[in-house]
């Protein structure tokens, strides 16, 4: 590991940018000296990877379902709107 | 998805015009389409089952009473989500479970720890002390099991309210960015900063309980 120079990123301010680069809105400079520090800094990818597997993991947290009872008041509200709005054949 | 099942599934447009018809089915079929999401959605904005299904419900009202202005501009699940945001924040509002949506809790730390980065005088100052561990060593049953996933969301749970609103809407809906920022009327700017935010905290999470050894 050598010194760092002046313009590379620390690690420091790498894990700030990690969304900015998932997201690709970092502007092609700044995507090229995270992408520089990436390739030199395994704990950096590591934080990288760490990151992906919570966002992939947060997208499988569970679908949450509705009560019986809450499914037949929104049935009862429609029927309603239907009646007062006047919807549908008379 | 194969022929058969995309015309058998009706599009929104179609849905959203026989529901203006006071068609049942349809109002039906939109139920089973979105009533999860909204569902999932209002959980993590209010916390409790009971006021995130009176959200569902009076958002479905919302929906039934708008329909006749809703100009398709927005696609049809980003106007329901912004109806349901804008009920579950009000309700988490009031109940003073939250600070103000609009506040960015600036105060908020940053990704990671300060502690596990070396400091001046070292010349690596900023360089990882204590760097991350490797996931990849940890068995794919427990990376996935119900105990992990249930440790992502008791720590999406523990987000302030703006971050759960973002991260739930991006990483659990898949919604894009400029339609986060669309349901929520931020810039995307503070959509990120949030998102950031958020998912920092999910992954300290997981860090932690995944490096427990339990």
């Amino acid at each position: 590991m050598n010194s760092p120079s002046a313009d590379e990123m620390s690690c420091q301010e790498l894990v700030e940018l990690v969304t900015d680069y998932l997201e690709d809105v970092l502007a092609a400079p700044e995507r090229g000296r995270f992408e520089a520090h990436l390739h030199r800094c395994d704990g950096c990818r590591t934080y990288v990877e760490q990151m992906r597997t919570a966002i992939q993991l947060t997208g499988e947290v569970e679908l949450a379902s509705l009560s019986t009872e809450a499914c037949e008041t929104l049935l009862r509200a429609f029927r309603t709107w239907k009646v007062e709005g006047g919807r549908g054949i008379p | 998805m194969n022929d058969t099942v995309a015309t058998a599934v009706e599009s929104d447009v179609d849905l959203v015009a026989a529901l203006r018809r006071g068609e049942e089915r349809a109002f039906l079929q939109l139920v089973g389409r979105y009533q999860p999401s909204m569902l999932r959605l209002s959980m993590t904005l209010v916390r409790s089952q009971a006021v995130a299904e009176e959200v569902v419900q009076e958002a479905w009202l919302g929906v039934l009473q708008g329909i006749d202005r809703f100009e398709g501009r927005s696609s049809l699940k980003t106007w329901i989500f912004r109806i349901v945001t804008n009920i579950a924040i009000s309700k988490a509002e009031r109940e003073r479970r939250s600070v103000p949506f609009s506040s960015l809790d600036a105060g908020d730390g940053p990704a990671v720890d300060p502690a596990r980065f070396r400091k001046p005088p070292d010349p690596y100052s900023g360089g990882w002390l204590f760097a991350p561990r490797d996931w990849s060593a940890v068995p794919e049953d427990r990376l996935l099991s119900r105990e992990t996933l249930r440790c992502v969301a008791t720590a999406i749970g523990a987000l302030p309210l703006n971050q759960r609103a973002v991260v739930t809407l991006h990483d659990v809906e898949g919604l894009t960015a400029a339609e986060v920022c669309s349901v929520l009327s931020i810039s995307e700017t503070n959509q990120r900063v949030l998102l950031h935010r958020a998912r920092s905290r999910v992954r300290a999470a997981l860090e932690r309980y995944l490096e427990s050894g339990q």
